[in-house]
């Protein structure tokens, strides 16, 4: 970092998005953006002007709102002030895109992580109890209360549990 | 409506398809047989707001007129709504609304995994998205069909009474007569939809232990602003706070 400070773009990409990528999600504040996956690139314009890539985990959550609206705030804390955000559905966001450490997380939060990708029904990788580890778990619904997780129950000890839905 | 371009008259017809079909689902929230089914059909309706939001969104920016989602979706009258009257018919039981949601969520899937190679990169994108999310919808319908077909006498009657209820809609779904036919490349021809669509509700309906309704009559006329009489009451009540209120924001 030079001592002028006037012309902060090529350097202040990367500072700007790792910002961006430490913004908890608002429904499951474990998380970071980053380890979701949610952002996709981050520009910085020859102005100042910086644009966000965002890409919902559904097309309807709600979530995806207050996600942009805690993005820009982020980013104008961190000296940014223009912030555009732009919603970019393809390629479609898929839990394979979480991080190993988000994936740790989560299931120290209680919820187990997603297991790979690829179709609604995956009776390959059970899904295991965050609680006790078990794997003689069953699905109670497909849906639970965010469009991203199931709603799952343990034989083992009995405890309901969220799944995070493989997407 | 009449006159506006094929692009937007089709992205308006599929989001009408979804938003109406959600603002249904929604009535059952504290009215399902059981709490994880309030939560199932308020998941499965979100999910179709979202894709009705893209559309409709998409529809006002390709016709140039400014108008945005909540234009379209708050301050149209029925005449002017694209949807298949399938999508708006009441939900009468839980064996009705889960027929419905067996052939929607067939045809949706169908749609969705054509326009994945639509031309036209709005369209592709979400249903790229959307296809694993109706995945899930059609999965869900098929487990309650399977259930109650092949449940008791008493539910495989109400199951079979719900399919012969909605079957005369279902034809409306692969009309080729809407705005598709005017966008090759784009647009997912809706015919060419129907092999697949049938082959899988046919195939749940022989497990369910259901036979496939023949219906005397089918519907016709929701892409072209024709409804049933529901359809107003529908509007009247998603409609109401937004045109009582113009303009407001919170």
């Amino acid at each position: 970092m030079s001592d002028t400070g006037t012309s902060p773009a090529p350097a202040s990409r990367a500072a700007l998005l790792a910002v961006a990528q430490a913004v908890p999600d608002p429904e499951l504040p474990v998380l970071t953006l980053g380890d979701l996956g949610v952002i996709r690139d981050l520009r910085v314009g020859g102005d100042g002007a910086v644009e966000v890539d965002l890409t919902p985990t559904y097309t309807g959550c709600p979530a995806t709102a207050v996600i942009a609206g805690d993005v820009r705030d982020a980013l104008r804390r961190a000296g940014a002030d223009q912030v555009r955000i732009r919603t970019v559905l393809a390629p479609a966001w898929t839990t394979d895109w979480m991080s190993e450490a988000g994936r740790r997380k989560l299931r120290e939060y209680g919820i187990a992580p997603p297991g790979p990708a690829g179709g609604p029904v995956k009776l390959a990788f059970p899904v295991r109890c965050p609680h006790c580890g078990s794997a003689d778990t069953r699905e109670v619904s497909h849906f639970g209360s965010t469009p991203c997780k199931a709603l799952w129950t343990c034989r083992s000890c009995a405890e309901p549990f969220d799944s995070f839905k493989a997407l | 409506m009449t006159g506006i371009q094929p692009l937007a008259a089709y992205a308006l017809a599929l989001g009408d398809d979804a938003l109406i079909l959600a603002q249904r689902l929604g009535e059952w929230v504290a009215r399902a047989p059981q709490i994880e089914e309030d939560v199932a059909l308020a998941n499965i309706a979100l999910d179709l707001l979202g894709q009705a939001r893209t559309l409709l969104s998409y529809a006002g920016q390709v016709e140039g007129a400014g108008r945005d989602e909540d234009d379209l979706a708050y301050l149209r009258d029925d005449r002017d709504f694209r949807n298949v009257q399938l999508t708006e018919i009441p939900n009468g039981d839980f064996a009705v609304t889960m027929a419905r949601q067996l052939v929607f969520s067939a045809y949706q899937y169908e749609l969705y995994t054509a326009l994945r190679n639509s031309a036209d990169e709005t369209l592709a994108g979400l249903a790229g998205k959307a296809v694993k999310e109706v995945a899930y919808h059609r999965d869900h319908a098929t487990q309650w069909v399977l259930r109650l077909g092949d449940g008791t006498d008493l539910s495989r009657a109400r199951m079979q009474a719900g399919l012969d209820q909605v079957w005369p809609y279902t034809e409306e779904l692969f009309d080729p007569a809407d705005p598709a036919s005017q966008l090759p490349g784009v647009a997912a021809d809706p015919a060419a939809l129907r092999p697949a669509w049938h082959a899988y509700v046919t195939a749940v309906l022989s497990e369910a232990a259901c036979r496939e309704p023949e219906p005397r009559w089918r519907s016709r006329g929701g892409r072209d602003g024709l409804h049933t009489e529901h359809l107003g009451h529908l509007l009247a009540e998603m409609q109401h706070l937004h045109r009582s209120h113009l303009g407001a924001t919170w």
